[in-house]
């Protein structure tokens, strides 16, 4: 896609010194240039100034040496769909924890959806987070703006001066543009003001009251059930709508197989349409919810086992571009209710890559380079250039122990909520050291500790 | 068992342990003095964010008859009007150290969350549209009364099976004691997926003359949303799913969870006719609920090791 269509999107972090440092001896992958073994990388201020053998690469004056042994570099993932409950829920999370538990996960640049109070819906609501961003995020993060005012479905908002101040795009995250008519003037109004469209596919008319997936859990369990083609009957309709203006659009966490095929058939017939899928959808299905543990409740919701398997087909195939955690902090009084009452979302930041690595590469579902493309695509919709290892190229990569176990939760979370779906689960691969935008952004505690004692002492030999 | 939050925890066994239980405890309330002394000096905490009669008055008497000290709250009146979490009302209720709450909610998973967040039993009354697991009991009871056994009984559901904790938990409690379950209403108010529960699904009445008891729902108005019309009219549904003299047969039995909507669901003569087990459910509910508190709070049966008849009139160690 042309650039003219992602005017000025702004990413805002808090300034930070440039990196300069060695790793030595770990495997380098990056699935876009085909690097995957042992190498040398070279940061040098900031920017990826030498790749080589191991051993071929002299310590430059004033660098860290990483001893990389044991361990892989990966380019920094990307995530093109978080709440930052910021502004109005500081409580749940805010920019410098946020960017922090999305550092700790080795994202190197995130994606903010505007669904905050007030909503993301002027150009000053937008000014003001950037700025904030500015002085609190330890990643860069983009915000998108709402495609309409309040999200309330009935005005559109000022595109055109929200892309000017480099809004990520647009999207209305949480509820569905129901008024067809609406996200058709959204799509027209694209040629101007440019930013994709990214949509939550629900029809809230089919989706009702709707607590999990509707199916035999949910009879089971007697909860009002969200249907699949609730989602994918709004990815036809708005396919369609994309199709006839010729407008981008960007489908939202997919959940259903319906929804992967609607996407597929969209795209074959000429559609401007990307998708993402989260981790929880990927490893997760409804047979969770019947512990009626709230932290099993999100929206979309997990579905059936043939579900799960679409979505990772999707992945697999390039169908679903890219991962995305739709991280959703909430705060324990809020999740601390009822099943029925509680309300829904997870996070994820911390978590996404080592469980997929752990229940989709592991088994051989996914190849490694596969996972990794995918999690570093999340910028592609909006028009970002993916991380990579190449010369020349700033920073954006992680450091991660592909052998090491940890217990999630096991010392708390980055994000100042703890609603994660996967808690008190064994993983393994663990993110050591997050470089984002040329500077480090998160080393693992124990890693960094081990540095400042030892530099010299190799990967394995840590406890 | 430490809980009773639903029927699709229970086995056959465990079932059939609090029928055993229940039936000693039948002998109890015929006498003049109907208290036993098995629960003395334990509380017993009846916690109801929802109307009920018969569920919390039999609970109350059950646990009196069992010489506990009964709390009832109600969502009115109380805290939980001032807007007190379900989580914080079930911290300060255990400041009391209770033996067991009950509760009523109106949220699927209300039960399982207070069985998370205290650390006595917990019998779930009643959550939402998902179990009602003392009301299957005592169904159970009710019919091995009359019937001796459940083995291989035809048993027809018949209405609001989708807004339904009865129809939920009563199919559990049915297919595991051997019945054979058909649910029945209008295909709005039938939930996707209820086969896999092991039942049968019929969407009119033509042939329930093979039922040995039809179990009537009541249609729940109350679950059903301001602009959620679920049937075209009521006066169709009547006449499609009324149970009424014509539809029942002399040799069929008629039971309902109550409250009955008269002329709605059932027609007044049937609701008073001999065939109907409605009045039984009731005195059944009050000796399952002494049995399902002693089950819980005795510990007789949490190895699982209880067999034959208990002898509730000895006095067990508080």
């Amino acid at each position: 896609m042309s650039a003219a269509r992602f005017p000025r999107l702004r990413l805002c972090s808090r300034p930070a010194d440039p990196a300069t440092l060695l790793i030595r001896g770990a495997r380098l992958l990056d699935p876009r240039s085909g690097v995957d073994g042992p190498h040398d990388l070279l940061v040098r201020d900031g920017v990826v100034a030498d790749l080589g053998l191991p051993g071929s690469i002299d310590v430059p004056d004033g660098a860290e040496v990483v001893e990389g042994d044991g361990q892989v570099v990966l380019p920094g993932f990307v995530d093109p769909h978080v709440h930052l409950r910021t502004p109005g829920r500081e409580d749940e999370e805010d920019l410098e924890s946020g960017s922090r538990a999305a550092a700790a996960g080795g994202f190197c640049r995130i994606l903010a959806m505007p669904n905050t109070d007030p909503v993301v819906d002027a150009a000053p609501v937008l000014r003001s987070l950037q700025e904030r961003a500015s002085s609190e995020a330890v990643v860069p993060v983009g915000f998108l703006a709402a495609i309409t005012k309040g999200q309330r479905g009935t005005e559109l908002t000022e595109m055109v001066e929200l892309s000017r101040e480099g809004a990520a795009g647009f999207s209305d995250d949480g509820y569905p543009v129901v008024d067809a008519h609406r996200l058709r003037q959204a799509l027209q109004y694209q040629r101007l003001a440019g930013g994709v469209l990214a949509l939550h596919e629900e029809d809230p008319a089919l989706s009702g009251t709707g607590a999990m997936h509707e199916g035999a859990i949910s009879t089971v369990l007697g909860l009002d059930g969200i249907p699949s083609i609730s989602e994918s009957t709004m990815i036809e309709r708005d396919a369609s709508i994309a199709r006839y203006e010729d407008g981008a659009i960007h489908c939202l966490h997919l959940s259903a197989a319906e929804s992967v095929t609607a996407v597929e058939r969209a795209r074959a017939a000429g559609a401007r349409i990307t998708a993402e899928v989260t981790p929880h959808h990927l490893v997760l299905t409804d047979e969770a919810v019947t512990s009626l543990d709230p932290r099993f409740k999100m929206n979309p919701p997990l579905r059936a086992s043939s579900d799960r398997e679409a979505l990772i087909e999707g992945l697999r195939s390039g169908v679903i571009d890219c991962v995305a955690t739709d991280h959703a902090p909430h705060s324990r009084e809020e999740k601390e209710a009822p099943f029925e009452e509680a309300p829904m979302g997870v996070t994820g930041l911390e978590t996404a890559f080592a469980v997929l690595y752990t229940d989709l590469v592991l088994p051989g579902i996914l190849p490694l380079a596969l996972l990794v493309e995918r999690m570093t695509a999340g910028g592609g919709p909006y028009g970002l250039r993916a991380p990579g290892l190449e010369q020349g190229m700033p920073a954006d990569l992680c450091l991660v122990d592909l052998d090491a176990r940890w217990t999630v939760g096991e010392s708390g979370y980055e994000s100042r909520s703890d609603n994660s779906c996967f808690a008190g689960r064994e993983l393994q691969g663990r993110v050591l050291m997050t470089l984002a935008a040329g500077s480090v952004a998160y080393r693992e505690r124990g890693f960094a500790i081990r540095l400042a004692d030892d530099p010299g002492v190799p990967a394995r030999e840590r406890a | 068992m430490k809980h009773l939050l639903s029927i699709a925890d229970l086995s056959r066994a465990d079932i059939e342990r609090v029928m055993t239980v229940a039936e000693s405890f039948a002998e109890v309330v015929e006498r003049d003095i109907k208290k036993v002394p098995t629960l003395r000096g334990r509380t017993v905490v009846n916690l109801f964010y929802e109307a009920s009669t018969r569920t919390s008055s039999s609970f109350e008497l059950a646990a009196k008859r069992l010489s506990a000290d009964v709390v009832a709250v109600r969502s009115s009146g109380s805290s939980v009007d001032k807007g007190e979490s379900l989580r914080d009302t079930i911290a300060t209720l255990s400041a009391y150290d209770p033996a067991a709450i009950v509760i009523r909610a109106p949220w699927a998973g209300a039960a399982d969350l207070v069985a998370r967040q205290t650390s006595a039993s917990v019998v779930n009354a009643g959550d939402g549209k998902h179990e009602h697991p003392s009301q299957a009991l005592l169904d159970v009871y009710t019919l091995r009364r009359r019937m001796g056994s459940l083995d291989g009984a035809s048993i027809w559901i018949v209405g609001d099976v989708l807004h339904s904790r009865v129809a939920r938990s009563n199919i559990h409690a049915f297919t595991r004691m051997g019945a054979q379950v058909t649910v029945c209403g209008p295909p709005t108010l039938i939930p996707r997926g209820v086969e896999s529960l092991g039942c049968e699904v019929r969407y009119d009445l033509d042939d329930v003359a093979v039922a040995d008891v039809v179990y009537a729902l009541r249609m729940q108005n109350e679950r059903m949303g301001a602009n959620h019309s679920f049937v075209p009219s009521l006066r169709e549904y009547i006449s499609n799913y009324q149970i009424d003299s014509r539809r029942l047969n002399p040799r069929q039995l008629l039971m309902h969870p109550g409250p009955v909507n008269r002329g709605v669901e059932l027609s007044a003569e049937v609701i008073e006719s001999p065939q109907a087990l409605i009045v039984d459910q009731v005195a059944a509910g009050l000796v399952v609920r002494m049995a399902i508190l002693y089950e819980l709070l005795t510990g007789s049966g949490r190895d699982g090791t209880l067999a034959g008849a208990p002898t509730p009139t000895v006095e067990q160690p508080a």
